[in-house]
Formats: structure tokens, sequence, C-alpha cells
């Protein structure tokens, strides 16, 4: 769970070009990116990259598809900004820099032998999903796969094939949650932590990975906690206000650790007495 | 063929309660099955019943002229579903929908009540059993008032 140690050009942008695109929801775009020299690029589930929008700018942004030697590596994208807006306008053949892989990684060795409970919100479902794709394709390192995956409506549902898909797979259990639907919808209606209350797991034996704008991760780790789950096995994806991505600019700072550096995975006891302080 | 006390037996609600109390219970229960799209009430009818989930999903919804009904949330098995019955005007405040067949257990609320007033120590242990749900939907609407998926920046 230590910090990665940044190659000695991580600031330095590599070139790449988008050789897929696909619209995952309103603002939502997901862009599969190839280098123009060299790669692919090697990632673990959870780390980030800096991509950068030519003559706008760079952000933090998780990986949704670890690269392989027949895959590129994908982003998906929220646009909220200028820099992420102008990465969702972009089409197949531009291109965009990226420096990376940075952060750790999901404690997926930890997790042997564990039950895994998967809880993503919104696009928090981005980070988590070669996470799952992981423990599908070593589903006998685990026990119960659980996958908790909440979303204000349908409209915002990302990933709808792999919902799809994973729901038909036996190897997990997949409980998707909204928060307000009509009839057309046909699935459940609540907020996510209503599906901690369903789960029946053994608090002593269960890893829980959490991903999701911070206030849902508040509540979702107030849901576990209650359900007797150690907060030593909660681990949380801080992702906030990364910039320089290599522990310089103190941008990301978060009490005494820095999030690009040190997370942006971290175990829940470790942070836990920040996760309430308003202003930091 | 399963008796209504076996099966109210196995309902979470009831787990852990007393004899005297489960048999004050039982003896205002009865089974009752809904198809699918059946609507087992209706915002602003007498809440004369309240019910125990045992298989099947329900949804709480809402009625909008000119437009589908918007779901405020889907109860399942093992859920309690009706708390209306408890409070004055004892009137339900949303439709509760079946959206597969679902079997359930009715409960006469006006017989319930009745006990509540006559053993307080019965309505006592049954007030604790409803508040902890009632409390965990009070604390999931307000989850779903925040918008807890936006992100920050």
């Amino acid at each position: 769970m230590s910090g990665s140690i940044p190659e000695k050009n991580s600031l330095i942008p590599k070139i790449c070009r988008v050789v897929g695109r696909r619209v995952e929801a309103e603002n939502v775009v997901t862009l599969c990116l190839e280098p123009e020299t060299g790669g692919p690029w090697q990632s673990a589930p959870g780390q980030f990259n800096m991509l950068y929008a030519f003559g706008v700018g760079e952000v933090p942004v998780s990986v949704s598809q670890c690269a392989s030697d027949n895959e590129p590596i994908w982003h998906t994208v929220r646009a909220v900004g200028p820099v992420s807006a102008a990465l969702c306008r972009l089409q197949v053949g531009s291109t965009l820099g990226m420096r990376g892989p940075f952060g750790n990684a999901w404690p997926l060795d930890v997790a042997e032998k564990k039950d895994v409970l998967v809880v993503a919100g919104g696009l928090g479902l981005a980070p988590m999903r070669p996470v799952i794709q992981h423990l599908l394709t070593r589903r006998e390192f685990y026990g119960r796969v659980v996958v908790l995956y909440g979303c204000r409506s349908r409209e915002a549902i990302i990933f709808d094939e792999d919902l799809a898909a994973w729901a038909q797979n036996d190897d997990l259990e997949l409980l998707v949650t909204v928060d307000r639907a009509d009839q057309a919808w046909g699935g459940r209606v609540g907020a996510i932590t209503t599906l901690i209350d369903s789960q029946t797991f053994d608090p002593q034996s269960v890893l829980a990975m959490v991903c999701g704008p911070s206030l849902m991760m508040r509540f979702v780790v107030a849901a576990l906690t209650g359900a007797s789950c150690p907060e030593s096995s909660i681990f949380v994806s801080m992702e906030r206000n990364m910039k320089c991505a290599i522990g310089q600019c103190g941008r990301c700072q978060y009490g005494p650790h820095f999030v690009c550096r040190d997370g942006p995975i971290f175990r829940y006891d470790k942070i836990g007495s920040l996760f309430r302080i308003a202003d930091i | 063929m399963e008796k209504l006390d076996q099966i109210i037996s196995k309902h979470p609600f009831t787990k852990g309660m007393k004899a005297d109390h489960f048999q004050t219970i039982a003896g205002c229960g009865r089974n009752v099955v809904f198809n699918a799209g059946d609507y087992i009430f209706h915002e602003g009818e007498a809440a004369d019943h309240f019910y125990l989930l045992r298989h099947g999903r329900v949804a709480l919804e809402v009625s909008v002229p000119g437009r589908a009904a918007i779901q405020i949330q889907t109860l399942e098995e093992g859920d309690i579903v009706g708390a209306s019955w408890l409070v004055p005007p004892y009137r339900w405040a949303w439709d509760a929908q079946a959206l597969e067949t679902t079997r359930l257990v009715e409960f006469d609320a006006v017989c319930m009540r009745e006990k509540c007033d006559a053993d307080h120590d019965f309505g006592y242990e049954l007030m604790k059993r409803f508040a902890p749900a009632l409390g965990r939907r009070l604390q999931a609407a307000r989850l779903q008032l925040l918008n807890i998926y936006e992100t920050a920046d």
C-alpha cells in the first residue's frame, strides 16, 4: 500500500491517440487510448493518469480499464470543468497528453481468501471496473464477491454492458440501486446504504473497497462500521485536488498525506479521523 | 403446508420476540398475495394494515398527473411494508405497488393498535422493532435528497 515511485520523466506527457470513444451517460465519456510511441502502459487497478487536453490543461483521471497486449487503456471522464469538458469533446483520432500511472492500487493481494465487497457510487464505478475484472479473472482466490452500485438515476448509470454481463455472472453478486426512478426502471430504488443493510456478510472475513464522492463514502463507511465491519478492513479512494501527481505541489495534501503520492487508496483506519473535518 | 405462525417466525421482524408477544401479533395476521402491478394500498386511504414482506418486491410510489409514477423506495424480502398505521390520522402517505408476485403477511392495524393500548409492554416491544426500520428509512431518504453521488469539483 505504499505510494508509487514516479519515473524521472513523470512530468513529461506522452502523446496518445483516441482509438475509441463511448458516451456512458450525460457528460460522461470513456476514451480508449493508445500511445503514439511505445506502450502499452502497465497500470494496476486503482491507479490514475494525468490527462492533458492540449491548450487547456491537465486533470487526474483514474484508469477504467488497464492496458494489455490486446486492449488499449480506458479512462472515463465526466465533464465538470474546462479540462474535463475538453477531454470529453475529443473524438476518435484526436490526440492528448498523458503522464503516469501514478498512485497506489487497490489491495487485491490483501483481499485474497476473503469475501470482497465492492461499493461504488456514480462515476466511482470507473476505477472499480478493473478491480471487478481482476476479481473475476482470478475468481478462485477470493470468497464471495459482492458489488454494490448506487446512482442518482437510471440515466446516470455507466458501463451498462458490463453491469448486464455481471448481473448474469454467477461468480459475483451485483446489486444496483438508484435514488429516484419511474415505473420503467424495474430495479431497486433507495440509498446505497440500504444495500449494505441488506447484506449478510461475515464482518471478520470481508474486505470492503469503496469509491465515490466523499459524501457517499462517508455514509457508506458509517453503514459498514455499523454492520461491524472493522475500520482496518475498509479501503477508500480519496481522489481529490491532485495536480502534480508526484507529491511536490501540495495541492492534494490531506492531513499528513499527499493523496497523489500516498494514495489515492487509503485504509480507512489510517485516515478516518480526517474524514469529517470540513475544512481539510 | 407451512402454518402462519411458522411463516411469521421466520421474518426478521419477529426475531427474538417473547412467546406471548409473538402470539399476540400472530393472532392479527393472515397471508396475502399480490400479482405484479397490483396495488397493496393507495395514498390517502385508511392505513388499517401493515405487512411483513416474505417474497417479492414492492415499490413505494407517488403518482404524478400526466406522467409515470415516481418510485421513492423499493422493499424486499424481510422488510416491513407500511408505517402510517402507527400515527394519526392513520392514512397511507404513498402508493405501494407489487413489482412481481409478492407474498406478505397482512396484519390488522386496528386490532394491533387496540392491543398496544391494552398492553403497553407489547406496544413498546412493537415500537422497538418499528423504530430502527423507520430510522433507517429516514436516513436513506435524507441521503437521497442530498444527491451523494455529485462530485465536488
